[in-house]
């Protein structure tokens, strides 16, 4: 199976449990149970190459410009982490179906499941590291997902939060140090970066990628001092916390320290922080475990500290600690889901987790309490289990290894977590299932069905076996050690056996595990001891930070925002004009290196009229009328210049925008006053001035610079010039980029305008069912309306017009290609003929007589546009290529047709379309104000006289 | 030429300004109106000004206008009249829905309603 697949498997699974529910609770468990094992199967079919030493591999290019591939590799590492992923994810699948209670909605629960389990194995597998960074997000978003599933409770809510938030910010810091990484590399491929030992190392970068990396992943392992948000991740569904926690996300931390060992460790900066920080979180991880209460509590600081543990095996930095770090990871997660599952098995069987109010299950729980016990004994260090064996090889590597110069601090400490592990383990045991038997447990507890107990009996077995006859793994771990260390290091030859003889580890062993029983021994001194010891409460302090971090946030928030859009138009102006004026007077302007054009009398007296109109503009814009006939002025004279300057094409599409613009505002004026009333103070326009003046003069100098210089780089216009009638068969340039080479744009352009049209007809819609209705109805005018609302000699000459101007549409489009025009004229010209018809005989006339609904005709003119450019997928080429030919018909000229065509008559059609809804929209509001009212034409017709007369005789 | 054009879109830009910094819908529209011409002429603009060269190939005909920046401004007066429509719209119907055309919320308001009232007090001084 295709390593894309794999990952490919529970991503798209993930949608199935949320349908299958529907089918029921069984299905849905079978549903996800099948997928997750589809994938494992797929896994297992790589392991024997894998294991015989081949990389599996699977590449496909994604963002080659970026570094961004998804390259997939399945080495013995990621064959482990990715088999346990699967293996005891399928373990808490089987959990979960009994262990979710009817209340609990199963297909959402499996399908953050499936989407958290593909995230893993998409890390674990990553050849890419930017894959690997967006597999590593996903994993915190679906942990988030996990942990708060229980939305209803308060605990869930912020526990996920806080696990979210640093987890988060970890990723953050790590996306710093990969990218520094990739920096130094010069790829973003894992196996390359692994093959760069003395390069990274030498690098001056090294130090800072190492500690962003680090801190990604101490993080998310929950190493001290971010060890904090595990515990409170444990207000997760038992299932969720016996994933998380065992095999899955806390490990992702230490998978990336194991898959980066081989560039990243042996340094002393290496050493130094990871083994310091691994044997800190350690000791503290288990001195907190002992004294907790809530069987769950307990559990995840001893998880705290078993990550530590590892943390420290990877951090000394040697081959034979990378291979007890591998064991230590497989032996942790076994044992660790099995109490984790017992842990809920017991909450659901007693209603309770809390420790004091439990004992004595030992007779009433007999099958938890075997499995229960083992599991404990192996995380307690005893031996014939697995867990004994990793530990004796982690205390024999501390006696070999020096930190802060001395020989004897590391094997101390170690020894010290070694036997708090051990009571803590005694204690789960003891106090649990040992002792009397009590008559008031909040429910009678039984064992549970198979259902529930045969998961954590099954990775009983590997405790077990591993335990007694470790020869069985240890080639496989070899392999991983292998795959771990690369070319680092040499692969260590000890076995790992579970006898050494008289070593000083097993001394160190013993001390462990009969401190660990004196501990227990004297628990309740040493509780009232810890319980008057003050501690930092680490919930508080994230708290307050947080709470710190929000109203900082807002206090910024509510200061630049203040509701008032003039001062945020007013802040964008001079930040604008301040930065672009700090280039000015910090670059180097080029001097001006083209001639400047003689200045005609034709161009002087365009430019006086629009200087003129504008400066007329701003002093009478109180007079909204005269502002709209002052902006006409200007439009024209803007499209004369357009022509003027050899753009014909923009000309004719200004001046008809410029029409359709008037007629809206027109429209858009009849609802709202006519008049603006003078109300900024003196200070305020003076400022106001100051800015407008300034923003008016850096526009014009840039503007000014850049038309006085020739391009600094070649501009790509040469290219369209060259080609247009070649590979476009248009002489008009313009239009051939419309069309052709720029096709792509204007298709989502002609989708904008579209969006633009709708949004205006829905604003229409809102407001015609909203009380503004009433309002509208009940308006009166403050100036008196024309008698003769639709002359005759208006309606007369806009219908003679209507075929002429039709007609013109039609030319224009068709000589579009080749000459000025194109699509989006045409759609304006005939908008306008439209419109015009509204005009003059009103409403409801023309809209009677207009057959299809504008929505449609831009749904056709994307359509249209749309299919022209799949049409190219036919011919094998890109969407929207386009293709042309020339043709005779007999009688005819020679004339050519472009598939060009095909879409410009979409961008015609869409553009028709959109006008004319948005202006229809704002005379649908006219008719409801009571301005419109006639079914007819013409108020004043004759010719509808006589015939009433004519009838009534 | 140039002089004149680039002066021109400075006039414009300027009015354009001070029409977005007043308080009423209404200018604000007529003013983002008047930048959009400003930044069409603008970037047409920036292919450099050419007078009898337009972009309609000929034969003969060697040198020709920039066709590129006029292609991008024909969508762009094309869309900037799609977004008029728009404001357009949302500032009628916020004017019938509220009943005033002001576009400050009254953080702003009681500003302008306190310049007002210290005005009509100087009056009655």
């Amino acid at each position: 199976m295709s390593l894309f697949l794999i990952i490919a498997l529970p991503f798209l699974g993930a949608l199935l449990p949320g349908l299958m529910i529907q089918a029921g609770r069984q299905s849905c468990f079978i549903v996800t149970f099948l997928v997750t094992a589809s994938a494992a199967i797929g896994l297992a079919t790589h392991a024997p190459a894998v294991l015989a030493g081949e990389v599996v591999t699977a590449r496909l290019e994604w963002l080659p410009q970026l570094g961004l591939n998804v390259n997939l590799f399945l080495d013995p590492l990621g064959l482990m982490f990715a088999g346990l992923i699967l293996g005891i994810g399928l373990l808490i699948i089987v959990y979960a179906r009994f262990y979710l209670s009817r209340d609990d909605d199963m297909g959402e629960f499996y399908s953050y499941l499936l989407l958290f389990q593909g995230a893993m194995v998409g890390i674990v597998m990553s050849d890419n590291v930017l894959m690997l960074l967006v597999f590593w997000e996903l994993t915190s978003l679906s942990s988030f997902l996990l942990i708060g599933y229980w939305k209803h409770l308060p605990e869930g809510r912020q526990g996920a939060r806080m696990a979210l938030t640093v987890t988060g910010l970890g990723g953050l810091a790590m996306i710093g140090g990969m990218l520094l990484l990739g920096q130094i590399v010069g790829s973003y491929d894992l196996t390359v970066i692994l093959e760069n030992r003395e390069l990274i190392q030498a690098s001056p970068l090294y130090a800072p990628a190492l500690i962003l990396i680090l801190l990604g992943c101490f993080t998310k392992s929950a190493q001290f001092p971010f060890h904090f948000w595990l515990p409170h991740a444990m207000a997760a569904p038992t299932p969720v916390s016996a994933y998380l926690h065992s095999a899955t996300m806390v490990k992702a931390g230490l998978f990336l320290m194991a898959r980066m060992w081989p560039v990243l460790s042996g340094t002393d900066l290496w050493v130094i922080t990871v083994s310091s920080v691994g044997l800190i979180t350690m000791v503290l991880g288990a001195l907190i475990a002992i004294f907790k209460d809530d069987l769950k509590a307990l559990l995840a600081f001893s998880t705290v500290s078993h990550l530590g543990l590892i943390t420290f095996l990877l951090g000394t930095g040697t081959a034979f600690g990378a291979m007890a770090a591998v064991f230590h990871i497989i032996n942790h997660a076994t044992f660790k889901a099995a109490l984790f599952m017992i842990a809920g098995i017991v909450d659901h069987a007693a209603h309770t987790r809390d420790i004091k109010r439990l004992g004595g299950l030992r007779r009433l729980m007999p099958i938890s309490f075997a499995i229960a016990t083992i599991a404990a004994l192996s995380m307690a260090g005893i031996p014939l289990l697995n867990g004994f064996l990793s530990k004796e090889m982690m205390l024999d590597l501390a006696l070999d290894t020096t930190l802060f110069g001395s020989p004897y601090l590391v094997a101390g400490v170690a020894t010290l977590g070694a036997l708090l592990s051990a009571a803590y383990s005694f204690r789960f045991i003891a106090h649990t299932f040992l002792g009397k038997e009590r008559s008031d447990y909040p429910a009678k507890p039984h064992d549970p069905g198979v259902g529930l107990w045969i998961a954590p009996a099954l990775l009983i077995i590997p405790v077990v076996v591993i335990g007694v006859a470790p020869f069985l793994v240890e080639p496989f771990i070899k392999a991983v050690t292998q795959a771990v260390i690369g070319t680092a290091a040499e692969l260590p030859e000890e076995h790992i056996k579970v006898w050494h003889g008289w070593v000083p580890a097993f001394g160190m062993s013993m001390i462990a595990v009969f401190g660990g029983l004196l501990v227990l021994a004297m628990f309740r001194p040493l509780a009232m001891l810890w319980e008057a010891t003050p501690r930092p409460e680490a919930k508080t302090m994230f708290d307050s930070v947080i709470r710190g971090a929000v109203s900082a946030s807002r206090v910024l928030a509510e200061r630049l925002h203040n509701n008032s859009f003039s001062r945020y138009a007013a802040f964008f102006v001079v930040t604008v004009v301040a930065v672009g004026a700090h280039a000015w007077f910090t670059g180097a302007n080029a001097a001006a290196t083209r001639q400047m054009l003689p200045i005609s009398p034709v161009g002087f007296a365009g430019w006086l009229m629009v200087m003129l109109a504008t400066g007329f503009l701003v002093a009478l814009h109180r007079n909204r009328l005269a502002v709209l006939i002052l902006m006409g002025i200007i439009g024209v004279m803007v499209s004369i210049g357009f022509n003027y300057f050899s753009a014909p094409d923009l000309a004719l599409t200004q001046i008809s925008v410029e029409v359709v613009t008037i007629v809206l505002l027109l429209l858009a004026l009849n609802f709202m006053p006519n008049s603006t009333p003078k109300e900024s103070s003196v200070l305020r326009r003076a400022r106001d001035i100051v800015l407008s003046v300034a923003g008016g003069m850096a526009a014009a100098g840039l503007i000014y610079s850049v038309m006085m210089s020739d391009f600094p780089i070649e501009s790509i216009s040469e290219y369209h010039l060259a080609n247009s009638y070649k590979g476009g068969g248009g002489t008009n340039v313009v239009n051939v980029i419309l069309v052709d080479f720029r096709g792509f744009d204007t298709f989502g352009e002609i989708i904008v305008l579209g969006i633009a049209a709708l949004v205006i007809y829905a604003l229409t819609e809102a407001l015609l069912s909203g009380p503004v209705r009433a309002r509208l109805l009940n308006r009166g005018y403050e100036e008196a309306r024309a008698g003769d609302a639709h002359p005759l000699m208006m309606v007369v000459l806009t219908r003679v017009l209507m075929p002429v101007v039709l007609m013109v549409g039609v030319y224009i489009f068709l000589r579009g290609h080749n000459e000025p025009g194109g699509g989006f004229i045409a759609g304006l010209i005939v908008a306008i003929a439209v419109v015009m018809q509204y005009m003059a005989s009103g409403f409801i006339w023309a809209d009677n007589r207009q057959r299809y609904p504008y929505h449609g005709i831009i749904g056709a003119g994307v359509l249209c546009a749309g299919l022209t450019g799949i049409g190219a997928w036919f011919a094998g080429a890109p969407f929207l290529t386009s293709a042309f030919g020339y043709f005779r018909i007999p009688p005819l000229e020679e004339f050519e047709l472009a598939t060009a065509m095909g879409f410009d008559l979409g961008v015609f059609l869409a553009v028709v379309g959109a006008v004319m809804l948005s202006l229809e929209s704002f005379s649908r509001l006219g008719r409801r104000a009571g301005i419109e009212d006639s079914d007819y034409a013409m108020d004043i017709d004759p010719s509808r006289d006589e015939t009433a007369n004519g009838m009534e005789n | 030429m140039e002089l004149l054009v680039a002066t021109a879109v400075g006039a414009l830009t300027a009015a354009g300004i001070y029409m977005i910094l007043r308080l009423r819908t209404f200018p604000v529209i007529i003013g983002t109106s008047l930048i959009s011409y400003a930044v069409n002429i603008f970037l047409f603009a920036s292919g450099r000004l050419m007078l009898d060269a337009p972009p309609i190939l000929r034969e003969g005909v060697e040198i020709y206008t920039d066709p590129l920046p006029q292609a991008l401004v024909l969508t762009a007066i094309v869309i900037s009249f799609g977004m008029t429509a728009v404001v357009v719209m949302m500032a009628v119907g916020s004017y019938l829905s509220a009943g005033d055309d002001m576009v400050n919320e009254p953080a702003d308001l009681a500003e302008v309603q306190h310049a007002a009232s210290a005005k009509r007090g100087g009056g009655q001084a």
